[in-house]
């Protein structure tokens, strides 16, 4: 099987093997696993969007997609309460320290989304520019890239999805970097 | 005021301008030392020019050509000034104590093409971070970092 279709197939359910005992069932699984599953079903976004991906952003946070039937609902105004940051438009040397600082503020653990072209590779229409970061992987690290200029919302659906399942699979940059604190 | 006119009265002020109609507005191409005279009487005098709607530059690679949009909200015709000035170290009056737009303006084409207003009250970079170097809408602009060239 494919890694990709492996890690789908592997966070099917909720982590963990059911012990069955008279009467019930026990189930027994890793305490890091049922953090990750807590925390990937609980993503908060935070409200940052530079450019024409946002508008797109927005319309996955309302009714019509929805990004909260995923646990995604709760979009915050600040670093310190946000789980990922979802980098929806271009990123300019000037933004650059900005998204730093913001990305610093966030705490741990947290998750990249880079989102469009302008967010993965300086963009179709800025690339070359004298004013744009050619990608906002060279600002901070990305954990999941979304391709399109912009990209449907149903492809921001995808990679949340997918960003789940790698915090599921302890794939994310954030959970290899620091491998002993969950 | 029809452009013959609004031809008539700039031929008054200022005998060596020249017309050009090919466009959109009346093109008036005058020297840039008259210009900041010719700016005070276009804004007060007859023409009543009271709103400078662009401004901007062009760099023909000889030369810079400065480019004034002007309108006026009392009789609704605009004009385009247009005056060439010298690339390698060009300088043109200011005219953002006339129109006061002119000033954020001014910031503008002074990072982007490097053109010295004189006697502008701060000129500054207006977007750009201070320690820029270059002009980047010049056409030899050259960023090995962040351009490839075409």
């Amino acid at each position: 099987m494919e890694l990709r279709e492996e890690i789908v197939e592997n966070n099917k359910e909720f982590p963990g093997q059911v012990v069955p005992v008279p009467g019930g069932g026990i189930i027994v699984s890793t305490f890091e696993d049922i953090v990750n599953w807590a925390r990937s079903n609980s993503l908060w976004p935070l409200t940052f969007a530079t450019s024409c991906c946002g508008i797109e952003m927005m319309s996955v946070a309302s009714s019509k997609y929805d990004f909260s039937r995923f646990g995604f609902e709760v979009a915050r105004a600040t670093p310190r309460q946000a789980d990922v940051i979802i980098i929806a438009g271009t990123i300019v040397n000037k933004m650059a320290p900005v998204l730093k600082r913001l990305y610093d503020q966030m705490a741990d653990p947290k998750y990249v989304i880079a989102m469009g072209a302008c967010a993965i590779s300086g963009g179709p229409f800025f690339y070359n520019t004298y004013s744009v970061v050619k990608g906002a992987d060279h600002v901070i690290p990305v954990d999941v890239y979304i391709p399109g200029c912009p990209p449907r919302p149903e492809a921001l659906l995808h990679a949340l999805i997918t960003l789940q399942e790698k915090i599921k699979s302890r794939l994310t940059l954030d959970q290899l970097r620091q491998p002993n604190t969950q | 005021m029809q452009n013959e006119e609004i031809k008539e009265y700039i031929i008054s002020q200022e005998p060596e301008a020249k017309f050009d109609e090919t466009g959109e507005w009346l093109n008036v191409i005058i020297n840039p030392l008259s210009w900041r005279l010719l700016a005070e009487k276009l804004k007060n005098a007859d023409l009543q020019l009271d709103y400078l709607f662009c401004l901007t530059c062009i760099d023909w690679k000889t030369h810079l050509t400065m480019v004034y949009h002007l309108t006026s909200t009392k009789y609704r015709h605009s004009i385009v000034i247009k005056t060439d000035i010298n690339r390698i170290a060009p300088q043109i009056e200011t005219v953002s104590d006339i129109w006061r737009t002119a000033e954020f303006h001014e910031r503008e084409v002074f990072e982007l093409f490097g053109v010295e207003f004189l006697h502008h009250p701060d000129l500054r970079k207006l977007i750009l971070t201070d320690d820029f170097e270059g002009y980047p809408l010049r056409k030899d602009f050259e960023d090995p970092i962040n351009m490839i060239k075409l």
